[in-house]
Protein backbone atom coordinates (compact mmCIF):
# COMPACT_ATOMS: atom_id res chain seq x y z
CA UNK A 1 0.00 0.00 0.00
CA UNK A 2 1.17 3.46 -1.35
CA UNK A 3 0.02 6.31 1.03
CA UNK A 4 0.86 9.95 0.15
CA UNK A 5 -0.47 12.08 3.32
CA UNK A 6 -1.46 15.79 3.00
CA UNK A 7 2.25 16.23 1.20
CA UNK A 8 2.79 19.70 0.35
CA UNK A 9 5.82 21.01 -2.05
CA UNK A 10 7.32 24.27 -2.59
CA UNK A 11 10.33 25.19 -4.33
CA UNK A 12 13.04 27.16 -3.41
CA UNK A 13 11.92 29.60 -5.91
CA UNK A 14 8.80 29.93 -4.07
CA UNK A 15 6.27 28.13 -6.36
CA UNK A 16 3.86 25.53 -4.68
CA UNK A 17 4.16 22.82 -6.53
CA UNK A 18 1.14 20.82 -4.31
CA UNK A 19 -0.78 21.96 -1.64
CA UNK A 20 -1.66 19.02 0.90
CA UNK A 21 -2.59 15.88 -1.00
CA UNK A 22 -3.51 12.80 0.03
CA UNK A 23 -3.69 9.41 -2.12
CA UNK A 24 -3.67 6.08 -1.39
CA UNK A 25 -2.68 3.51 -3.85
CA UNK A 26 -3.40 -0.35 -3.64
CA UNK A 27 -1.21 -3.21 -4.10
CA UNK A 28 -1.54 -4.02 -8.45
CA UNK A 29 -3.26 -0.80 -8.77
CA UNK A 30 -2.78 1.37 -12.26
CA UNK A 31 -3.42 5.07 -10.89
CA UNK A 32 -3.18 7.79 -13.94
CA UNK A 33 -2.46 10.78 -12.90
CA UNK A 34 -3.52 13.88 -15.75
CA UNK A 35 -3.43 17.57 -15.56
CA UNK A 36 -2.42 19.70 -17.94
CA UNK A 37 1.46 21.47 -16.91
CA UNK A 38 1.94 22.65 -14.29
CA UNK A 39 -0.28 20.54 -11.97
CA UNK A 40 2.08 19.26 -10.22
CA UNK A 41 1.89 15.37 -11.39
CA UNK A 42 4.92 14.93 -12.48
CA UNK A 43 6.23 16.73 -8.93
CA UNK A 44 4.52 14.13 -7.42
CA UNK A 45 6.02 11.24 -8.97
CA UNK A 46 9.17 12.71 -8.04
CA UNK A 47 8.73 12.87 -4.61
CA UNK A 48 7.06 9.16 -4.55
CA UNK A 49 9.95 7.98 -6.42
CA UNK A 50 12.32 9.68 -3.60
CA UNK A 51 14.16 11.65 -6.11
CA UNK A 52 13.13 14.76 -4.09
CA UNK A 53 11.50 15.63 -0.87
CA UNK A 54 8.49 17.29 0.07
CA UNK A 55 8.09 20.23 2.02
CA UNK A 56 5.68 18.50 4.56
CA UNK A 57 3.58 15.69 4.58
CA UNK A 58 4.66 11.82 4.33
CA UNK A 59 5.00 9.21 1.37
CA UNK A 60 5.44 5.74 2.77
CA UNK A 61 5.37 2.27 0.97
CA UNK A 62 4.04 -0.25 3.29
CA UNK A 63 4.24 1.99 6.26
CA UNK A 64 8.23 3.03 5.42
CA UNK A 65 8.44 6.48 5.34
CA UNK A 66 9.78 7.07 1.36
CA UNK A 67 13.05 9.09 2.02
CA UNK A 68 15.20 8.69 -1.00
CA UNK A 69 15.22 6.25 -4.22
CA UNK A 70 14.57 2.57 -3.45
CA UNK A 71 14.75 -1.04 -4.77
CA UNK A 72 11.21 -1.56 -5.16
CA UNK A 73 10.00 1.58 -6.93
CA UNK A 74 11.03 1.29 -10.39
CA UNK A 75 10.44 4.44 -12.94
CA UNK A 76 10.31 5.38 -16.55
CA UNK A 77 11.18 8.73 -17.72
CA UNK A 78 9.45 10.42 -20.40
CA UNK A 79 12.92 10.59 -22.29
CA UNK A 80 13.96 6.79 -22.18
CA UNK A 81 17.93 8.21 -20.56
CA UNK A 82 19.53 4.80 -21.72
CA UNK A 83 23.85 5.19 -21.30
CA UNK A 84 25.18 5.74 -24.53
CA UNK A 85 28.21 4.13 -24.10
CA UNK A 86 26.14 0.69 -22.73
CA UNK A 87 24.79 -1.52 -25.48
CA UNK A 88 21.15 -2.33 -24.60
CA UNK A 89 21.80 -5.63 -22.45
CA UNK A 90 24.32 -3.69 -20.41
CA UNK A 91 21.31 -0.83 -20.15
CA UNK A 92 18.75 -3.27 -19.12
CA UNK A 93 21.36 -4.70 -16.78
CA UNK A 94 21.87 -1.35 -15.01
CA UNK A 95 18.68 -2.13 -12.57
CA UNK A 96 19.95 -5.10 -11.31
CA UNK A 97 24.14 -5.18 -10.61
CA UNK A 98 24.00 -6.24 -7.54
CA UNK A 99 22.58 -10.15 -8.62
CA UNK A 100 25.30 -13.16 -9.80
CA UNK A 101 26.56 -12.22 -13.32
CA UNK A 102 24.92 -15.55 -14.41
CA UNK A 103 21.28 -14.70 -12.91
CA UNK A 104 21.90 -11.13 -14.53
CA UNK A 105 22.58 -12.41 -17.61
CA UNK A 106 19.08 -14.88 -17.40
CA UNK A 107 16.97 -11.61 -16.16
CA UNK A 108 18.07 -9.46 -18.28
CA UNK A 109 17.11 -11.46 -21.63
CA UNK A 110 14.40 -12.68 -20.18
CA UNK A 111 13.33 -8.97 -19.89
CA UNK A 112 14.81 -8.27 -23.35
CA UNK A 113 12.22 -10.79 -24.81
CA UNK A 114 9.04 -9.57 -23.09
CA UNK A 115 9.41 -6.18 -24.59
CA UNK A 116 10.42 -7.66 -28.30
CA UNK A 117 13.99 -6.69 -28.16
CA UNK A 118 16.12 -9.86 -27.57
CA UNK A 119 17.60 -9.32 -31.13
CA UNK A 120 18.63 -5.62 -30.17
CA UNK A 121 20.63 -7.14 -27.10
CA UNK A 122 23.91 -5.94 -28.33
CA UNK A 123 23.12 -3.02 -30.17
CA UNK A 124 23.99 0.57 -29.27
CA UNK A 125 21.06 3.33 -27.87
CA UNK A 126 21.90 5.23 -30.79
CA UNK A 127 20.73 2.49 -33.20
CA UNK A 128 17.55 2.15 -31.62
CA UNK A 129 14.16 3.81 -33.00
CA UNK A 130 12.81 5.95 -30.41
CA UNK A 131 9.67 3.33 -29.50
CA UNK A 132 12.30 0.73 -29.04
CA UNK A 133 14.61 2.72 -26.55
CA UNK A 134 11.59 3.19 -24.68
CA UNK A 135 11.06 -0.65 -24.56
CA UNK A 136 14.45 -1.14 -23.19
CA UNK A 137 13.53 1.68 -20.36
CA UNK A 138 10.59 -0.44 -19.39
CA UNK A 139 12.71 -3.62 -19.65
CA UNK A 140 15.37 -1.96 -17.28
CA UNK A 141 12.91 -0.62 -14.97
CA UNK A 142 10.97 -4.27 -14.66
CA UNK A 143 13.95 -5.84 -14.92
CA UNK A 144 14.06 -5.65 -10.96
CA UNK A 145 10.71 -6.68 -10.43
CA UNK A 146 9.73 -3.28 -8.68
CA UNK A 147 7.07 -3.36 -6.29
CA UNK A 148 5.91 0.24 -7.94
CA UNK A 149 6.17 1.49 -10.96
CA UNK A 150 6.68 4.88 -11.70
CA UNK A 151 6.11 6.22 -15.23
CA UNK A 152 6.18 10.24 -16.30
CA UNK A 153 4.59 10.57 -19.47
CA UNK A 154 6.58 7.71 -20.67
CA UNK A 155 4.95 7.00 -24.22
CA UNK A 156 4.20 11.29 -24.64
CA UNK A 157 7.69 11.80 -27.35
CA UNK A 158 6.36 9.07 -29.69
CA UNK A 159 4.43 8.76 -32.63
CA UNK A 160 0.62 7.70 -32.54
CA UNK A 161 0.70 4.38 -33.51
CA UNK A 162 3.99 3.87 -31.51
CA UNK A 163 2.18 5.40 -28.70
CA UNK A 164 -1.18 2.83 -28.67
CA UNK A 165 0.93 -0.31 -29.29
CA UNK A 166 3.34 0.56 -26.05
CA UNK A 167 0.02 1.28 -24.02
CA UNK A 168 -1.03 -2.21 -25.20
CA UNK A 169 2.01 -3.70 -24.34
CA UNK A 170 2.60 -2.27 -20.91
CA UNK A 171 -0.52 -3.67 -19.56
CA UNK A 172 0.89 -7.09 -20.67
CA UNK A 173 4.13 -6.48 -18.87
CA UNK A 174 2.33 -5.14 -15.94
CA UNK A 175 0.76 -8.35 -16.24
CA UNK A 176 3.65 -11.07 -15.59
CA UNK A 177 3.93 -9.43 -11.72
CA UNK A 178 1.40 -7.12 -11.24
CA UNK A 179 3.13 -4.13 -9.63
CA UNK A 180 1.23 -0.67 -8.64
CA UNK A 181 1.69 1.44 -11.30
CA UNK A 182 1.46 5.22 -10.82
CA UNK A 183 1.28 6.76 -14.73
CA UNK A 184 1.38 10.45 -14.61
CA UNK A 185 0.40 11.88 -18.13
CA UNK A 186 -1.44 14.31 -20.10
CA UNK A 187 -3.33 12.22 -22.73
CA UNK A 188 -7.00 11.36 -21.49
CA UNK A 189 -7.12 8.14 -23.51
CA UNK A 190 -4.09 6.91 -22.56
CA UNK A 191 -5.30 7.14 -19.31
CA UNK A 192 -8.49 5.47 -19.87
CA UNK A 193 -6.98 2.59 -21.91
CA UNK A 194 -4.30 1.96 -18.89
CA UNK A 195 -5.73 3.16 -15.68
CA UNK A 196 -7.95 1.41 -12.92
CA UNK A 197 -8.58 4.60 -11.23
CA UNK A 198 -7.69 8.04 -13.15
CA UNK A 199 -6.73 12.10 -11.09
CA UNK A 200 -7.65 14.98 -12.65
CA UNK A 201 -5.19 17.38 -10.85
CA UNK A 202 -5.53 21.06 -11.22
CA UNK A 203 -2.79 23.73 -10.88
CA UNK A 204 -2.10 27.13 -9.20
CA UNK A 205 -1.52 25.72 -6.36
CA UNK A 206 -1.19 21.64 -7.35
CA UNK A 207 -4.40 19.58 -6.20
CA UNK A 208 -6.42 16.93 -6.74
CA UNK A 209 -9.86 18.37 -8.70
CA UNK A 210 -11.41 14.51 -8.70
CA UNK A 211 -10.78 11.33 -8.76
CA UNK A 212 -12.80 8.57 -11.06
CA UNK A 213 -12.58 4.67 -11.55
CA UNK A 214 -14.53 4.12 -15.05
CA UNK A 215 -16.02 1.04 -15.04
CA UNK A 216 -14.93 0.20 -18.13
CA UNK A 217 -14.02 -3.67 -19.42
CA UNK A 218 -10.24 -4.62 -20.26
CA UNK A 219 -9.34 -4.86 -22.83
CA UNK A 220 -10.73 -1.14 -23.12
CA UNK A 221 -11.69 -0.27 -26.89
CA UNK A 222 -10.62 3.09 -27.64
CA UNK A 223 -13.88 3.18 -30.38
CA UNK A 224 -16.38 1.83 -27.97
CA UNK A 225 -19.14 4.50 -27.10
CA UNK A 226 -18.47 4.18 -23.39
CA UNK A 227 -15.26 4.46 -23.84
CA UNK A 228 -15.50 7.60 -25.48
CA UNK A 229 -18.45 9.18 -23.56
CA UNK A 230 -15.53 8.68 -20.32
CA UNK A 231 -13.06 10.42 -23.05
CA UNK A 232 -15.09 13.50 -23.60
CA UNK A 233 -16.40 14.01 -19.81
CA UNK A 234 -12.69 13.74 -18.46
CA UNK A 235 -11.74 16.28 -21.16
CA UNK A 236 -14.34 18.82 -20.19
CA UNK A 237 -12.83 17.90 -16.31
CA UNK A 238 -9.52 18.38 -17.39
CA UNK A 239 -10.46 21.66 -19.40
CA UNK A 240 -12.46 23.34 -16.18
CA UNK A 241 -9.40 22.16 -14.25
CA UNK A 242 -6.53 24.13 -16.30
CA UNK A 243 -9.12 26.95 -16.85
CA UNK A 244 -7.89 30.15 -14.22
CA UNK A 245 -10.51 30.56 -11.28
CA UNK A 246 -12.46 33.61 -12.53
CA UNK A 247 -13.84 34.26 -9.05
CA UNK A 248 -17.25 31.98 -9.11
CA UNK A 249 -16.87 28.40 -9.68
CA UNK A 250 -19.37 27.73 -12.67
CA UNK A 251 -17.24 24.22 -13.17
CA UNK A 252 -18.18 22.74 -9.78
CA UNK A 253 -15.98 19.42 -9.59
CA UNK A 254 -19.34 17.42 -8.99
CA UNK A 255 -19.76 17.41 -12.68
CA UNK A 256 -18.91 13.70 -12.68
CA UNK B 1 32.09 -3.48 -57.68
CA UNK B 2 35.22 -1.68 -58.59
CA UNK B 3 34.16 1.42 -57.27
CA UNK B 4 33.31 0.00 -53.89
CA UNK B 5 37.43 -1.38 -54.23
CA UNK B 6 38.78 1.87 -54.97
CA UNK B 7 36.60 3.29 -52.12
CA UNK B 8 37.42 0.82 -50.12
CA UNK B 9 41.30 1.33 -50.61
CA UNK B 10 41.08 5.34 -50.92
CA UNK B 11 40.02 4.85 -47.34
CA UNK B 12 42.91 3.13 -46.38
CA UNK B 13 44.88 4.83 -47.82
CA UNK B 14 43.63 8.07 -46.81
CA UNK B 15 46.11 8.54 -43.84
CA UNK B 16 48.52 9.20 -46.51
CA UNK B 17 47.25 12.80 -47.51
CA UNK B 18 49.09 13.42 -44.81
CA UNK B 19 52.39 13.06 -45.79
CA UNK B 20 52.15 15.06 -48.82
CA UNK B 21 52.90 18.02 -47.08
CA UNK B 22 56.26 17.63 -45.11
CA UNK B 23 57.24 15.63 -48.21
CA UNK B 24 56.48 18.56 -50.36
CA UNK B 25 58.63 21.08 -47.74
CA UNK B 26 61.42 18.22 -47.63
CA UNK B 27 62.09 18.36 -51.34
CA UNK B 28 61.19 21.63 -51.82
CA UNK B 29 64.13 22.83 -49.37
CA UNK B 30 66.12 19.99 -50.57
CA UNK B 31 66.04 21.36 -54.12
CA UNK B 32 66.10 25.46 -53.27
CA UNK B 33 69.72 23.93 -51.80
CA UNK B 34 70.95 22.15 -54.42
CA UNK B 35 70.09 25.13 -57.11
CA UNK B 36 71.70 27.70 -54.72
CA UNK B 37 68.74 29.71 -54.21
CA UNK B 38 69.38 28.97 -50.10
CA UNK B 39 72.27 28.79 -48.19
CA UNK B 40 71.92 25.21 -46.16
CA UNK B 41 74.36 26.37 -43.37
CA UNK B 42 72.27 27.11 -40.92
CA UNK B 43 68.98 25.09 -42.09
CA UNK B 44 70.48 21.76 -43.20
CA UNK B 45 69.03 20.01 -46.04
CA UNK B 46 66.64 17.07 -45.15
CA UNK B 47 69.02 14.56 -46.84
CA UNK B 48 71.34 15.88 -44.40
CA UNK B 49 69.27 15.83 -41.32
CA UNK B 50 68.59 11.79 -42.76
CA UNK B 51 72.44 11.62 -42.62
CA UNK B 52 72.58 12.84 -39.25
CA UNK B 53 69.69 10.50 -37.86
CA UNK B 54 71.34 7.67 -39.56
CA UNK B 55 74.44 7.95 -38.17
CA UNK B 56 72.96 8.66 -34.35
CA UNK B 57 70.97 5.35 -35.09
CA UNK B 58 73.69 3.56 -36.22
CA UNK B 59 75.98 4.45 -33.45
CA UNK B 60 73.14 3.19 -31.01
CA UNK B 61 73.20 6.74 -29.85
CA UNK B 62 69.74 7.45 -30.93
CA UNK B 63 67.91 4.77 -29.19
CA UNK B 64 69.35 5.34 -25.33
CA UNK B 65 68.53 9.14 -26.18
CA UNK B 66 64.66 8.04 -27.21
CA UNK B 67 64.05 5.47 -24.96
CA UNK B 68 65.32 8.15 -22.12
CA UNK B 69 62.91 10.90 -22.75
CA UNK B 70 60.21 8.38 -23.98
CA UNK B 71 60.76 6.92 -20.05
CA UNK B 72 61.10 10.10 -18.91
CA UNK B 73 57.39 11.23 -20.79
CA UNK B 74 55.82 7.86 -19.99
CA UNK B 75 56.33 7.96 -16.42
CA UNK B 76 55.46 11.72 -16.22
CA UNK B 77 52.24 11.26 -17.65
CA UNK B 78 51.74 8.43 -16.08
CA UNK B 79 51.33 9.93 -12.62
CA UNK B 80 49.82 13.54 -14.07
CA UNK B 81 46.99 11.20 -15.36
CA UNK B 82 46.84 9.86 -12.28
CA UNK B 83 46.49 13.01 -10.17
CA UNK B 84 44.62 14.63 -12.74
CA UNK B 85 42.16 11.83 -12.91
CA UNK B 86 41.50 11.56 -9.35
CA UNK B 87 41.32 15.17 -8.81
CA UNK B 88 39.48 16.06 -11.30
CA UNK B 89 36.86 13.61 -10.26
CA UNK B 90 36.70 14.89 -6.95
CA UNK B 91 36.18 18.46 -7.76
CA UNK B 92 33.58 17.74 -10.26
CA UNK B 93 31.54 15.67 -8.45
CA UNK B 94 31.79 17.19 -4.85
CA UNK B 95 30.76 21.20 -4.76
CA UNK B 96 32.72 21.33 -1.36
CA UNK B 97 36.20 19.49 -2.66
CA UNK B 98 35.88 22.26 -5.69
CA UNK B 99 35.69 25.34 -3.74
CA UNK B 100 38.49 24.20 -1.64
CA UNK B 101 40.94 23.44 -4.29
CA UNK B 102 39.92 24.72 -7.77
CA UNK B 103 40.82 28.00 -6.89
CA UNK B 104 44.74 27.21 -5.61
CA UNK B 105 44.63 25.00 -8.92
CA UNK B 106 43.66 27.68 -11.02
CA UNK B 107 46.73 30.03 -9.63
CA UNK B 108 48.90 27.41 -9.77
CA UNK B 109 48.47 26.87 -13.54
CA UNK B 110 49.07 29.63 -15.02
CA UNK B 111 53.20 29.53 -13.60
CA UNK B 112 55.07 28.90 -16.57
CA UNK B 113 56.98 25.43 -16.74
CA UNK B 114 59.87 26.95 -16.77
CA UNK B 115 59.20 28.80 -13.89
CA UNK B 116 59.34 25.48 -11.59
CA UNK B 117 62.53 24.32 -12.90
CA UNK B 118 64.66 26.05 -10.03
CA UNK B 119 62.39 24.92 -7.35
CA UNK B 120 62.29 21.19 -8.34
CA UNK B 121 65.82 21.68 -8.97
CA UNK B 122 66.47 22.10 -5.54
CA UNK B 123 63.58 19.92 -3.89
CA UNK B 124 64.22 16.67 -5.71
CA UNK B 125 67.85 17.19 -6.99
CA UNK B 126 68.93 17.40 -10.85
CA UNK B 127 68.35 13.55 -11.41
CA UNK B 128 65.41 11.80 -12.47
CA UNK B 129 63.06 12.59 -9.97
CA UNK B 130 62.93 16.56 -10.65
CA UNK B 131 62.28 16.13 -14.49
CA UNK B 132 59.40 13.22 -14.11
CA UNK B 133 57.62 15.53 -11.48
CA UNK B 134 57.70 18.58 -14.05
CA UNK B 135 56.40 16.91 -16.59
CA UNK B 136 53.67 15.43 -14.63
CA UNK B 137 52.71 18.97 -13.50
CA UNK B 138 52.38 19.93 -17.65
CA UNK B 139 50.19 16.62 -18.06
CA UNK B 140 48.44 17.21 -14.57
CA UNK B 141 46.29 20.37 -15.22
CA UNK B 142 44.18 19.51 -18.62
CA UNK B 143 43.25 16.53 -17.43
CA UNK B 144 41.94 17.83 -14.11
CA UNK B 145 40.65 21.06 -16.04
CA UNK B 146 38.59 19.29 -18.50
CA UNK B 147 37.55 16.39 -16.04
CA UNK B 148 36.16 18.60 -13.32
CA UNK B 149 34.47 20.89 -16.25
CA UNK B 150 33.12 17.89 -18.42
CA UNK B 151 31.66 16.14 -14.94
CA UNK B 152 29.87 19.62 -14.36
CA UNK B 153 28.33 19.15 -17.74
CA UNK B 154 27.11 15.52 -17.82
CA UNK B 155 23.44 15.70 -18.47
CA UNK B 156 20.98 15.59 -15.28
CA UNK B 157 18.70 13.19 -16.60
CA UNK B 158 21.39 10.45 -16.90
CA UNK B 159 22.75 11.32 -13.20
CA UNK B 160 18.74 10.97 -11.95
CA UNK B 161 18.96 7.12 -13.54
CA UNK B 162 22.00 6.17 -11.44
CA UNK B 163 19.90 7.70 -8.25
CA UNK B 164 17.10 6.05 -8.60
CA UNK B 165 18.72 2.25 -8.88
CA UNK B 166 20.41 3.94 -5.84
CA UNK B 167 24.05 4.22 -6.88
CA UNK B 168 26.47 5.22 -4.09
CA UNK B 169 29.18 8.09 -4.96
CA UNK B 170 31.71 5.82 -5.81
CA UNK B 171 29.19 4.20 -8.90
CA UNK B 172 28.08 7.15 -9.67
CA UNK B 173 31.28 8.51 -10.41
CA UNK B 174 33.08 5.21 -12.14
CA UNK B 175 29.42 4.04 -14.16
CA UNK B 176 28.31 7.09 -14.88
CA UNK B 177 30.39 10.31 -14.53
CA UNK B 178 33.54 9.03 -15.70
CA UNK B 179 32.08 6.97 -18.85
CA UNK B 180 29.68 10.28 -20.14
CA UNK B 181 32.88 12.09 -20.18
CA UNK B 182 35.37 9.98 -21.73
CA UNK B 183 35.12 12.31 -25.21
CA UNK B 184 36.40 14.58 -23.35
CA UNK B 185 38.86 12.91 -21.16
CA UNK B 186 40.08 11.56 -24.62
CA UNK B 187 40.57 14.51 -25.74
CA UNK B 188 42.46 16.03 -22.14
CA UNK B 189 45.01 12.84 -22.32
CA UNK B 190 45.85 13.67 -25.88
CA UNK B 191 46.52 17.58 -24.92
CA UNK B 192 48.21 16.40 -21.61
CA UNK B 193 50.49 14.33 -24.08
CA UNK B 194 51.13 17.00 -25.97
CA UNK B 195 52.44 19.02 -22.87
CA UNK B 196 54.45 16.11 -21.85
CA UNK B 197 56.51 16.52 -24.90
CA UNK B 198 56.60 19.94 -24.31
CA UNK B 199 57.72 19.32 -20.37
CA UNK B 200 60.43 17.10 -21.11
CA UNK B 201 62.18 19.34 -23.60
CA UNK B 202 62.65 21.86 -20.39
CA UNK B 203 63.31 18.90 -18.06
CA UNK B 204 66.05 17.94 -20.27
CA UNK B 205 67.81 21.53 -20.44
CA UNK B 206 68.17 21.29 -17.09
CA UNK B 207 71.49 18.80 -16.78
CA UNK B 208 70.28 15.74 -18.70
CA UNK B 209 73.15 13.56 -20.16
CA UNK B 210 70.88 11.48 -22.01
CA UNK B 211 67.47 12.39 -24.02
CA UNK B 212 66.46 14.10 -27.16
CA UNK B 213 66.36 17.44 -25.01
CA UNK B 214 70.00 16.88 -24.64
CA UNK B 215 70.86 15.90 -28.16
CA UNK B 216 68.96 19.46 -28.94
CA UNK B 217 71.63 21.58 -26.19
CA UNK B 218 74.65 19.28 -27.51
CA UNK B 219 73.64 20.13 -30.78
CA UNK B 220 73.60 23.97 -30.21
CA UNK B 221 76.74 24.12 -27.59
CA UNK B 222 79.18 22.43 -30.84
CA UNK B 223 77.30 24.31 -33.04
CA UNK B 224 75.77 21.37 -35.34
CA UNK B 225 72.43 22.58 -36.66
CA UNK B 226 72.18 19.06 -38.36
CA UNK B 227 72.20 17.63 -34.80
CA UNK B 228 69.27 19.87 -33.40
CA UNK B 229 67.04 19.43 -35.73
CA UNK B 230 67.59 16.09 -35.82
CA UNK B 231 66.07 15.62 -32.63
CA UNK B 232 63.51 17.95 -33.15
CA UNK B 233 62.68 15.72 -35.79
CA UNK B 234 62.56 13.20 -33.50
CA UNK B 235 60.58 14.76 -31.34
CA UNK B 236 57.96 15.46 -33.99
CA UNK B 237 57.53 11.89 -35.24
CA UNK B 238 57.41 10.66 -31.57
CA UNK B 239 54.73 12.59 -31.00
CA UNK B 240 52.84 12.07 -33.57
CA UNK B 241 53.37 8.18 -32.97
CA UNK B 242 52.38 8.65 -29.34
CA UNK B 243 48.81 10.69 -29.72
CA UNK B 244 48.19 8.37 -32.70
CA UNK B 245 48.61 5.19 -30.43
CA UNK B 246 46.33 7.18 -27.81
CA UNK B 247 43.95 7.77 -30.40
CA UNK B 248 44.05 4.67 -31.53
CA UNK B 249 43.39 2.76 -28.23
CA UNK B 250 40.46 5.36 -27.37
CA UNK B 251 38.75 4.63 -30.79
CA UNK B 252 37.76 1.33 -29.14
CA UNK B 253 36.26 3.00 -26.21
CA UNK B 254 34.08 5.50 -27.97
CA UNK B 255 32.17 3.78 -30.58
CA UNK B 256 28.86 4.26 -28.68
CA UNK B 257 29.62 8.16 -30.13
CA UNK B 258 26.46 9.40 -32.18
CA UNK B 259 28.46 12.14 -33.33
CA UNK B 260 29.37 13.78 -36.93
CA UNK B 261 31.01 11.81 -39.53
CA UNK B 262 32.89 14.02 -41.68
CA UNK B 263 31.99 13.96 -45.41
CA UNK B 264 34.82 11.60 -47.00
Amino acid sequence: MLRIANVRKRYPNGLLALAGLDLTVAPGEILAIVGGSGCGKSTLLRLVSGLDRPTAGSVDLDGTPIVGPRAEIGMVFQEPRLMPWLTIDDNVAFGIRHLPAGERRQRVAEALSRVGLASHAGHWPRELSGGQAQRAALARALVGRPQVLLLDEPFSALDALTRQDLQDHLLDLWAYDRPTMILVTHDIEEALVLADRIVVMQPDPGRIRVSVSPPLARPRDRLDPEFLDWKYKLLAELDHASRKPTGDETFPAAAI
Amino acid sequence: MAAGRLQGSARRLGWLAGLILPLALALGWEMAVALKWADGRLLPTPSRIYATLAGLAASGELLDHVLATLQRVGLGFVFGVAAGTVLGAVSGYWTAVRRLIDPTLQALRNIPSIAWVPMFILWFGIFETSKIILIAVGVFFPIYLALSGAILGVDRKLVEVGRIFGFSHREMITRILLPATLPAYVIALRSGLGLGWMFVVAAEFMGAEQGLGFLLVDGQQTGRPAVILASIVSFACLGKLTDWLLAAVSVRFLRWQDSFKPAE
